[in-house]
């Protein structure tokens, strides 16, 4: 039914499949080994970004809400999972360290020994509260989507209901994500400073599978929760609530006045959207290895806007292409790998430059694609939208609009 | 007759000036009102607060049989307890089709939960086929709002708010902007609306009264002037010296 509609999904879903099984064939550890370890942790990663952007757009680009805060949902989701791999992992090291010795440990001790090679960093002893479910993987999943969304739910909550709007909300989100960064950063609240949590590649119980056989399997699992994600965003954009809340973007009071509660559909897609956000966190950091309050820093959740803009907002793959098209070249400029140009007076290291190039990038797109690269597609399959310049047909210059409507 | 809607005492001031002064304001299940005066009488004010997007500092909103206070909902809830209200400037949501305005309007739950489970069915579909017939857009369901022109978006408003029946109908100046054969038909229509419903219609347009002959409220500085059919009106001597004479 829903691709029956929307037969973009079945586009998407079979690009994704395609990609997938590629990268597999090309993969180290399954196929003729083209492509690098390290190359599948970056298709890998940068799925999970595009899942973000996906629930970026869901709350700007459907529901008109510019969230600059939601790179914190994204870290926090990895933080979640990220307690339980580096307390897993931590343990069977402790346990097989323990083993040798002529007495078998209490659970105290290895509880102990665990405690102290995780926080010995930070000058502490006792294991924080916030981890007291750290060693259990289905409380710390069950944590990946309960933390976010009911920061989220707060946050919204309160946020809404006073009404804040455009501008001002924006500026909330970043202070937000800001505060939840530099509470992070200090030493004793529990989750390791600035060191943040490491090793998260290191997967419990499968330390002899090697890397480049995890790696895959994260491919795998990115893809499948990118198709997952995707399919829930185009269902709650699809129907009436869609319908709903992209009204709710172009004209709020006219939708309150329909008898819709506003504040009820805004904090139901803002919630939604952190709780994927969330989740992509969750599966991208375990491939990134490591995950530190520096993740959270405003910029980050501007970054993630600029992506969707770039590729075009109100479109859920126009979301998908910006996240993957800027972030891969993203890390091909500053990967060093792309060649410095020679100017004879001046030499561009795109290392520096990248960020001016894309600077330029997202104010070109914005002044002359308001689609974003996603307008390439309806170029190709020859959608065009009618030119009316910009103007609505509103009452005050009626004649001329008229005319052009019916031009 | 109880009344549908009952206003009493009710005042509002922004930074001292009043623009609503004790007003008080009845009306009954199924009548037309005009509501004439110059500009800052306090008709747009009056909406206002009616529809909960104003507060007022003191005074009374009742509505229905039961006798409801307005004054503690929120706009959201007064639009679901059946009272609607026109804007001026058209107002529909141009990014999406005729089909998909006229859908969101239709009555049913409008909590997000159940908006979600929400399925389009023969009937919706029927009603939505219907509602564009009798305004006249039933060869451009598919098409985006945007692409309408002004008067196809006036009817599409108009069209929007018969899909989600209200039992009291707050609209402001309909025949702004319309040709003499459109305001024709939007009296025919309003006349129509008030034969099963509360129409109050705020409106500049002398004519446009005339036409719709029906009871007038006069309002100046935010309270009642004058009351009664537009004949009598226009012969108070208070009403010709602040609102007609001029």
């Amino acid at each position: 039914m829903l691709i029956r509609k929307h037969p973009s999904v079945l586009v998407f879903l079979s690009l994704l499949a395609i990609f997938t099984v590629a990268v597999t064939l090309m993969s180290e550890a399954y196929g003729s080994g083209v492509i690098a370890t390290s190359t599948v942790k970056t298709l890998g990663k940068t799925l999970c970004l595009a899942l973000a952007a996906v629930a970026m757009d869901l709350v700007w680009g459907y529901a008109g809400i510019l969230s600059l805060g939601h790179m914190a949902f994204f870290a926090l989701g990895g933080y979640m999972i990220g307690m339980w791999l580096m307390y897993a992992r931590t343990g069977e090291i402790v346990a097989a360290t323990l083993a040798t010795a002529p007495i078998p440990p209490t659970p105290e001790e290895l509880q102990q020994g665990i405690t102290g090679q995780i926080f010995g960093v930070v000058g502490s002893a006792d294991l924080p509260l916030t981890w007291t479910f750290a060693g259990s993987l289905p409380m710390q999943l069950l944590l990946v989507l309960a933390v976010p969304g009911l920061l989220a739910f707060l946050f919204g909550w309160l946020a809404f209901r006073s009404r804040v709007n455009g501008v001002y909300l924006s500026i909330l989100t970043q202070a937000m994500t800001l505060a939840l960064s530099l509470w992070l950063f200090q030493n004793d609240n529990g989750f390791r400073g600035n060191n943040g949590l490491s090793g998260l590649q290191n997967i419990p119980g499968l330390a002899e599978v090697p890397q480049a056989v995890i790696s895959i399997w994260f491919l795998w699992a990115s893809a499948l929760l990118m198709a997952g994600g995707y399919l829930l965003a185009t269902w709650l954009t699809a129907g009436k609530f869609g319908s709903v809340i992209r009204a709710i973007r172009d004209d709020e009071t006219r939708v309150r006045f329909l008898g819709y509660p506003v504040e009820a559909y805004k904090l139901t897609v803002f919630t939604i959207s952190a709780m994927i956000c969330a989740a992509a966190g969750a599966l991208y950091y375990p491939q990134a290895g490591i995950i530190n309050p520096a993740e959270l820093a405003p910029i980050a959740s501007v970054y993630l806007a600029v992506w969707v803009a770039i590729g075009g907002r109100g479109r859920l793959y126009g979301a998908v292409i910006g996240a993957i098209v800027v972030s891969l070249l993203s890390s091909w400029f500053t990967g060093g790998r792309a060649p410095a140009l020679d100017l004879g007076f001046a030499r561009i290291e795109w290392v520096d430059w990248w960020q001016v190039l894309l600077g330029f990038g997202f104010v070109a797109v914005t002044l002359f694609a308001p689609r974003g690269l996603s307008s390439l597609i309806d170029v190709v399959a020859r959608l065009r939208p009618p030119r009316r310049m910009g103007t609505d047909l509103g009452p005050d210059f009626s004649a001329l609009r008229e005319r052009e409507a019916e031009a | 007759m109880t009344a549908l809607l009952e206003v009493s005492g009710v005042t509002k001031s922004f930074d001292g000036f009043k623009a609503i002064n004790d007003l008080s304001f009845n009306i009954g299940p199924a009548e037309l009102r005009a509501v004439i005066g110059p500009n800052g009488a306090g008709k747009t004010t009056f909406m206002d607060i009616v529809t909960g997007k104003t507060r007022p500092d003191r005074g009374q909103v009742l509505w229905g049989e039961r006798s409801v206070s307005l004054l503690k909902m929120s706009e959201a809830q007064i639009a679901r307890a059946g009272i609607g209200r026109k804007f001026q400037r058209p107002t529909v949501f141009e990014d999406q089709t005729v089909a998909d305005n006229l859908t969101m309007a239709l009555k049913a739950p409008r909590g997000p939960f159940a908006v979600l489970r929400w399925k389009p069915s023969a009937k919706s579909a029927n009603r939505v086929t219907a509602l564009a017939g009798e305004v006249g857009l039933a060869d451009r369901l598919a098409r985006k709002a945007g692409e309408l022109s002004h008067g196809q978006k006036q009817w599409l408003e108009i069209g929007m708010l018969l899909a989600s029946a209200p039992r009291l109908l707050l609209v402001d100046e309909p025949a702004a902007g319309m040709t003499l054969a459109e305001r024709e038909q939007t009296t025919t229509l309003l006349r129509r609306l008030a034969e099963t419903r509360a129409v109050v219609v705020v409106e500049h347009d002398m004519d446009f009264v005339r036409r719709l002959n029906c009871k007038v409220t006069v309002l100046h500085q935010g309270a009642v002037l004058a009351e009664g059919s537009l004949d009598h009106v226009s012969a108070n001597p208070e009403v010709i010296d602040v609102y007609l004479g001029r």
